[in-house]
């Protein structure tokens, strides 16, 4: 069959706009359902790093609702710690990080966390459950191949950790890929957290010698995951990362 | 039911299997056959896909331009996929965070494309959307073999339930690695292709 010109780009045209406008009406009517379930599951990984759910433990909607009442989440300004009066699933770091107008670039003394920019307003989530008080703070890096992302759990007199976990990871299965083993993470609580001169916690290779109350053993085979997740850990605790906040919140209490 | 429509559902089950004899959808029957769940979302996403994008084609298919043909078929399927993906995260997140980019890999699964291109450019609506139902069920019955197994000796479950009571829970099984690993749905599909052949001997070729 022969088609003409006009015909050809007449037909191309209206298949664009025909597929743009299902694409996009699907997309937006079903925008609030996804913005949902994407809270409910940050709220889910913020109830395990918190050690308030047991380890494999399914958390329906009701659980983790009754759950968040004695959590409260906040913005916070990055630079000065103080907090920002909007809510915080309004806010998306990692977005915002890539808008120059939102964001500052990452001093050069935390480049090996590979991360360029760091956004100006920060989440946190501030854990008041009685006995299990904590602050959990969203942290990201990079390892080999991949942006980790994830969350750390600290007492709230910044003593020990709590927890740490990496939801999203595209690390080697088997090597780096073992940054969300269970058997792994178990070794972060405890550790201390800042030492005589600066963030003490840390991850070094199994066979050098550390601080074991500070620092954790590395993943063999998976020496350059190990040191992002270092990195990602100095970079946030650190008075470029959650540094200003945690100060103001250790003394005022 | 006549035999041409016969044909057309039953041949892609078996004697034309899309994973099986043509060899197509293969990097998704391995990356998300490690659990059965994931392996069922999978399969009626891609039929959704699948029945829509033949059936859409077939009504379209005196209206195409030849010489744009193949990025139309590719614009039908990006959107309908897109949807799919959609839908998913907006109604089964987990299963949507299992399945990752694999949704959205549908768009070059050579099944859909395939199918668009040698069928339902040529094929009249009807006949087209039962012969894109019968290659997703190919398709799904093969997912579903293969992470039947992957599941069940990777970790000793069927569906998220424990069957084998693994070592690790103060049972028996050891669970095999392999399985858990892409190159064991090599082993399972490869070991599919050998029975099939054996049992079928029209299906094998010439030395």
């Amino acid at each position: 069959m022969d088609f003409s010109n006009k015909y050809v780009l007449g037909f191309a045209l209206v298949l664009c706009i025909v597929c743009s406008a299902l694409v996009s009406s699907t997309a937006v009517a079903l925008k609030e359902r996804q913005d949902a379930n994407k809270e409910l599951d940050q709220r889910r990984q913020v109830i395990r790093v918190a050690g308030l759910a047991q380890p494999g433990e399914a958390l329906p909607k009701e659980t983790v609702d009754t759950l968040f009442e004695n959590i409260q989440g906040r913005v916070i300004d990055r630079e000065t710690g103080d907090y920002i009066d909007v809510p915080v699933a309004s806010v998306n770091p990692v977005k915002e990080s890539k808008d120059p107008s939102m964001s500052s670039s990452t001093p050069s003394e935390f480049k090996a966390a590979q991360v360029s920019r760091l956004s100006n307003r920060l989440q946190v989530f501030e854990v008041k459950t009685p006995g299990k008080e904590c602050l959990v703070l969203p942290i990201h890096g990079k390892g080999l191949w991949s942006t980790m992302y994830g969350y750390l759990a600290l007492k709230n007199d910044l003593s020990e950790v709590v927890g740490i976990t990496f939801y999203a990871h595209g690390e080697t299965p088997g090597l780096g890929g073992e940054i969300d083993n269970p058997s792994w993470k178990d070794q972060f609580p405890g550790k201390g957290v800042y030492g005589t001169d600066g963030v003490g916690l840390g991850v070094v290779k199994a066979s050098a010698p550390r601080d074991k109350a500070y620092e954790v053993d590395g993943l063999s085979g998976a020496t350059i995951t190990t040191k992002g997740v270092d990195a990602t850990i100095k970079l946030w605790l650190g008075p470029a990362g959650y540094g200003p906040y945690l100060e103001q919140f250790k003394t005022q209490g | 039911m006549d035999k041409a429509t016969r044909g057309i559902l039953l041949d892609p089950l078996h004697e034309k299997n899309p994973i099986t004899l043509q060899v197509l959808g293969i990097c998704s029957a391995l990356a998300v056959t490690t659990k059965l769940e994931t392996a069922f979302v999978m399969s009626a996403a891609l039929t959704f896909v699948l029945v829509c994008s033949n059936t859409t084609i077939s009504l379209l298919r005196n209206k195409i331009p030849g010489s744009i043909r193949i990025i139309t078929q590719l614009a039908i399927i990006a959107s309908l996929v897109i949807v799919a993906d959609q839908v998913l995260k907006a109604f089964l997140f987990d299963t949507s965070k299992a399945l990752s980019v694999f949704v959205g890999l549908i768009i070059t699964n050579c099944i859909v494309m395939g199918r668009a291109e040698a069928f339902a450019m040529a094929n009249p609506p009807m006949a087209s959307a039962l012969d894109g139902f019968a290659n997703s069920m190919g398709y799904s019955v093969v997912l579903i073999y293969v992470a039947l197994f992957r599941e069940l000796l990777g970790s000793g479950k069927v569906l998220g339930s424990p069957v084998f009571a693994s070592v690790s829970d103060g049972g028996w099984y050891v669970p095999n690695g392999l399985m858990v690993l892409s190159p064991g749905a090599f082993f399972l599909i490869g070991i599919l292709i050998w029975i099939q052949r054996s049992m079928t001997p029209t299906l094998q070729e010439a030395d």
